[in-house]
């Protein structure tokens, strides 16, 4: 009997709003909406802004004052306060979105099969988009992240395993360096590479060259991070670790490192999103090329922000199109390493 | 086993209180006597300080574990039996500012004199945690044998030694046939005997545990309780606990820590029977009865 009984109660969620809450908080927002537009047209107050204004305005006030009403003063102000967060939230995504929406919109436009499988070596980029394509750019960016990383990622790791395991003596003055470091501007390390490496020697502007200021650049990313994330790891764990007869460098190589595993790839991601975009350390180390270059230690080089920057300084509507282009196989680039390192860091179940 | 005491051993006789717990601890104690030959190595505390900074932790303990004996750590928080334990592996030296005094004798030999391997002394010296800490990026099967790798040690017989391991500390059953999963998984209990398993893999000589079942519940501490009984009879074991009941129920012999807001001190040891039947000092006496702690 009680079978029957228990099989007959029906699930509820009661701390969930009502078909009914729900439609008045829709209804509260209906007329908020309404009130922000008959307030602009009475006043002397214009634009998207002064609208988004007063509907925030408004609709923050209704909700406190529901609450208010229904449920007392500490509703009422937990109502402000989390309509406050939520407006926060959209003022901070609504630039993000905008910019990935305009640019895919507008960069989709000069997608063509050439623009993957062509150069700008019989192409100018003033020619309509047909003709010449991106393809040396995208193999330029490629080859840079992939260097910068190669050569900053041992460096920033052991960088953080000194400041956070073996906290050594230098580790106050290695801390303070890297802090320093992360303050660099990109031309800086542009010049940088250039002034001690370019200007004094016989070498050129090549991929190599290029990936150098870049390293510069994602090395105190890569070593706050992963310090931070090592941080992370629970002392017991280290301790248990030597408890067991392991030396300290055991310890962490089996240990502390696994356990950090997924925070370190995300610090390598932050790394490589650091650089990708970079256009200015480029302008003096990288050289020039509109073909393909495929020897990085040899030869000038092309790269993603290079070419939108030259497309936008140009000005034609066919350069700036082929700039917005651009931008969007780069913002796909690194959209498609995102996720790489997303599944490649995945806990294994 | 320890005869810096007995000199106050006058003055105690009206205070003694026949407790049931203790016969418990007379049986044990009285069942090792009659199969001698203990195993295990025996550890000698001589003159133990501990410091943190300038902050004097542990004043001058000496404590001597026989081979093959339970013996249990009590007093109240912050007397310094984490401490003091820590000094016996020579995990105290982890925390940065430590410093330390006195000798650690295991096989006679001091384990802090220069020229020592500490991590062979580690694997001589295991050690059991208060919280369970098994290793998050590794399986059941891995973490068993974690030691291996960690202190570079061959074993012919992986197999083997997982079941035997596990086997001892009374997980085998549970876990036999899901080795390959993340430990994670396990209850908190679970992930305690895995990590005793864990310690027991590398084959240690004495087992250090610090309140290892400060976070478990009641069944879960039986089960443990179980394990240390059987590894007894193949180990020395200190065991630091809170439960009075406890240490009468697993423990040879027990001693008594405590801090007058000083650094502590071990006010008493003694077979764990009279400890709580017949203590010698006031103090212990207060704190078995439950007057104070
Ligand atoms: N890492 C540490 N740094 C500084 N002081 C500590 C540290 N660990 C313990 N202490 C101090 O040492 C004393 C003894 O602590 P502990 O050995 O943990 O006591 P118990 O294990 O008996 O509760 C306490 O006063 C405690 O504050
Ligand atoms: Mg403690």
């Amino acid at each position: 009997m009680t079978n029957l009984e228990a099989s007959a109660v029906t699930p509820l969620t009661p701390w969930k709003a009502t078909l009914n809450q729900r439609l008045f908080t829709v209804l509260l927002l209906a007329v908020a909406i309404a009130l922000s537009y008959i307030v602009v047209a009475v006043t002397p107050m214009k634009g998207k802004l002064a609208y988004a204004f007063l509907f925030m305005l408004f609709s923050v006030g209704f909700q406190a004052t529901h609450a208010g009403i229904k449920r007392g003063r500490t509703a009422a102000v937990d109502a402000i306060a989390g309509s406050i967060a939520v407006a926060g939230a959209v003022l901070v995504f609504t630039p993000v979105i905008s910019l990935i929406f305009t640019t895919i919109i507008r960069g989709s436009k000069g997608l063509r099969v050439n623009t993957f499988t062509q150069t700008m070596e019989h192409a100018a980029m003033t020619d309509p988009i047909s003709q010449g394509g991106l393809l040396h750019s995208l193999i330029g960016t490629l080859y840079l992240i992939l260097i910068a990383t190669v050569i900053s990622l041992p460096l920033a790791l052991l960088t953080a395993l000194y400041l956070t395991e073996i906290k050594g003596r230098a580790a106050g003055f290695i801390q303070f360096l890297v802090q320093a470091m992360s303050g660099v501007p990109s031309i800086v390390a542009g010049v940088f590479i250039y002034a001690a490496l370019l200007l004094t020697t016989s070498l050129h502007g090549s991929t190599i060259m290029g990936a150098l200021p870049l390293a510069i650049l994602m090395i105190p990313t890569v070593t706050r991070t992963a310090q931070e994330v090592l941080l992370l790891v629970p002392q017991d764990l280290r301790e248990a670790g030597v408890a067991l007869g392991a030396t300290q460098w055991k310890t962490v190589a089996t240990i502390v490192v696994p356990a950090a595993r997924s925070g370190l790839i995300t610090a390598v991601i932050l790394g490589i999103a650091r650089i990708a975009g970079e256009t200015a350390p480029l302008l003096f180390t990288l050289g020039v090329s509109d073909k393909i270059n495929w020897n990085p230690l040899n030869g000038g080089q092309s790269a993603l922000p290079y070419y939108v920057w030259s497309g936008l300084g140009l000005g034609s509507p066919e350069a700036i199109q082929r700039a917005w282009t651009g931008i969007l196989v780069l913002l796909m680039i690194v959209l498609v390493l995102f996720t790489a390192a997303r599944i490649l860091g995945r806990e294994k179940k | 086993m320890n005869d810096e005491n007995t000199n106050s051993q006058g003055d105690d006789m009206s205070t003694s209180t026949p407790s049931v717990l203790s016969s418990v601890a007379q049986n044990r104690a009285a069942h090792h006597e009659a199969n001698s030959a203990p195993m295990g190595s025996g550890l000698e505390a001589r003159g133990v300080h501990a410091w943190f900074g300038k902050h004097h932790a542990l004043e001058n303990v000496s404590l001597d574990f026989n081979p093959g004996t339970v013996t249990a750590l009590i007093g109240p928080s912050g007397c310094g039996k984490s401490t003091f334990i820590r000094t016996l592996n020579r995990m105290h030296e982890f925390i940065p500012s430590a410093a330390m005094a006195g000798e650690v004798l295991l096989d006679g030999k001091d384990i802090y004199s220069s020229g020592i391997d500490v991590t062979q002394i580690r694997l001589k010296i295991g050690m059991v945690f208060q919280k369970p800490n098994p290793f998050p990026s590794m399986t059941i099967g891995q973490n068993v044998l974690a030691g291996l790798k960690l202190a570079q040690l061959k074993h012919d017989n992986k197999e083997e030694l997982l079941e035997q391991s596990l086997t001892r500390a009374g997980l085998w059953n549970e876990v036999k046939d899901r080795l390959g999963v993340s430990a994670g998984g396990l209850s908190g209990g679970q992930q305690q005997r895995l990590c005793i398993a864990r310690s027991l893999a590398v084959n240690p000589k004495v087992l250090l545990m610090d309140e290892p079942c400060s976070a478990l519940d009641p069944g879960s501490t039986l089960r443990i309780e179980d394990t240390i009984s059987e590894l007894s009879k193949t180990m020395t074991i200190v065991i630091v606990t809170h439960n009075m009941q406890q240490a009468a129920r697993v423990s040879d012999y027990t001693a008594f820590f405590l801090s007058d807001g000083g650094p502590g001190q071990m006010i008493e040891v003694g077979p764990t029977s009279e400890m709580f039947s017949r203590p010698r000092d006031q103090r212990t006496e207060n704190y078995v009865s439950g007057r104070f702690g």
